[in-house]
């Protein structure tokens, strides 16, 4: 586990120093971006980061506290503009969710069909 | 009330962070509650203490930051199940880049017209463009443009407790049923919450939603500082 850490922190790094260098991503996208490459081109194998990667993403949402406190400091804020940021998030969030779900749905749905046609298990 | 300097408050904070999270998961499993996510119930915890002990925001984060500092290796780690779905489900992968694509526009306009028509401050419309992806993406990308980092931050575990409640019962209610489909679309729109939540329901379901981030996190990453100097200037 603590190579593939490590290995998650090269990247992590990697990752901040080209995005230091202007890109518009930020250095943890590109990060991310990288190790997918090099997992495809097996310079990375899977099981060197897969123990680390699940510890951490097994426990992402713990992450998300002290963010979430932060709130505090913006209750006021909040507050003033509160009709604003619900219908945002609301509508933002429902978008989303529909112009996903529903274009996915239809056309899992054809891949399916078209499999039974051809007789061959999905 | 107020602490003694004897105690060392970063190592209090983090304590306090680890045992209340220890407490409200377990609890969250019980009930299975949506408002009583173990995130949302830590937090209105921890802020009802740091009230009680008159601690500010900042001295919290000294113990904080040391658990925030884990979503930089956190989102690196995506490119792990990136990696395998996109194996497991190479003949989709293009369908379903084009439609996160779609999705994620559709997202950041749908998530900046109404509060920019409501006449929400600047501030305020900046933070909410970002909110739909992972936290440190959000936040790398407010950063870019002129957003306030802590308040998109707030937004985007509000879009994700938002998200993991009334996502499924919109998606059963137009039909989508597809465990691809379910997975793909909570992840897009509610990150590391709604993938929890996706979890719940299988995992085909999780791993579509964990592809879901991935993907929704690069392509906002991408699209929001163009959308946003479009719509805002």
């Amino acid at each position: 586990m603590f190579g593939g850490i490590g290995i998650l922190m090269l990247f992590l790094l990697i990752g901040e120093a080209i995005s230091g260098l202007g890109l518009a991503l930020p250095g943890n996208v590109i990060g991310m971006l990288l190790l997918t490459a090099a997992l495809s081109l097996r310079i990375v194998r899977l099981e060197q980061v897969q123990g680390a990667t699940n510890t951490l993403l097994d426990n992402l949402a713990f992450l998300f506290v002290p963010p979430s406190v932060g709130v505090m400091v913006y209750f006021n804020l909040i507050g003033d503009n509160w009709p604003a940021i619900v219908v945002s998030l609301a509508v933002g969030a429902t978008a989303v969710l529909l112009a996903i779900g529903l274009p996915t749905q239809w056309w899992m749905r054809r891949l399916e069909r078209k499999h039974a046609d051809e007789g061959d298990p999905m | 009330m107020s602490f003694p300097p004897i105690v060392p408050q970063p190592v209090l904070w983090v304590a306090v962070s680890l045992l209340l999270y220890a407490l409200a998961k377990p609890l969250y499993q019980r009930v299975r509650f949506p408002l009583l996510h173990p995130v949302m119930v830590t937090g209105a915890l921890l802020i009802v203490i740091l009230r009680v002990t008159d601690t500010d925001y900042q001295t919290y984060m000294e113990g904080g930051r040391m658990i925030s500092f884990f979503l930089g290796p956190s989102v690196v780690a995506l490119g792990v199940p990136l990696y395998v779905r996109l194996q497991e489900m190479k003949r989709s992968a293009p369908m379903m880049l084009s439609v996160v694509f779609f999705g994620s526009a559709v997202g950041i306009v749908a998530a900046v017209v109404p509060p920019l028509l409501m006449g929400a401050p600047d501030v305020v419309v900046r933070a909410l463009a970002p909110k739909s992806v992972t936290t440190p993406i959000a936040i790398a990308v407010a950063e870019g443009i002129g957003g306030d980092a802590p308040l998109t931050a707030v937004f985007v575990v509000l879009t994700g407790i938002y998200g993991a409640v009334v996502g499924p019962v919109i998606l059963r209610l137009f039909g989508v049923t597809n465990p691809i489909a379910f997975g793909l679309a909570m992840g897009s729109a509610a990150h590391g919450i709604g993938t929890a939540r996706s979890l719940e329901e299988g995992q085909l379901q999780g791993a579509a939603a964990g592809l879901g981030i991935c993907l929704c996190g690069i392509l906002t990453a991408i699209l929001t500082p163009i959308l946003v100097s479009f719509l805002l200037g």
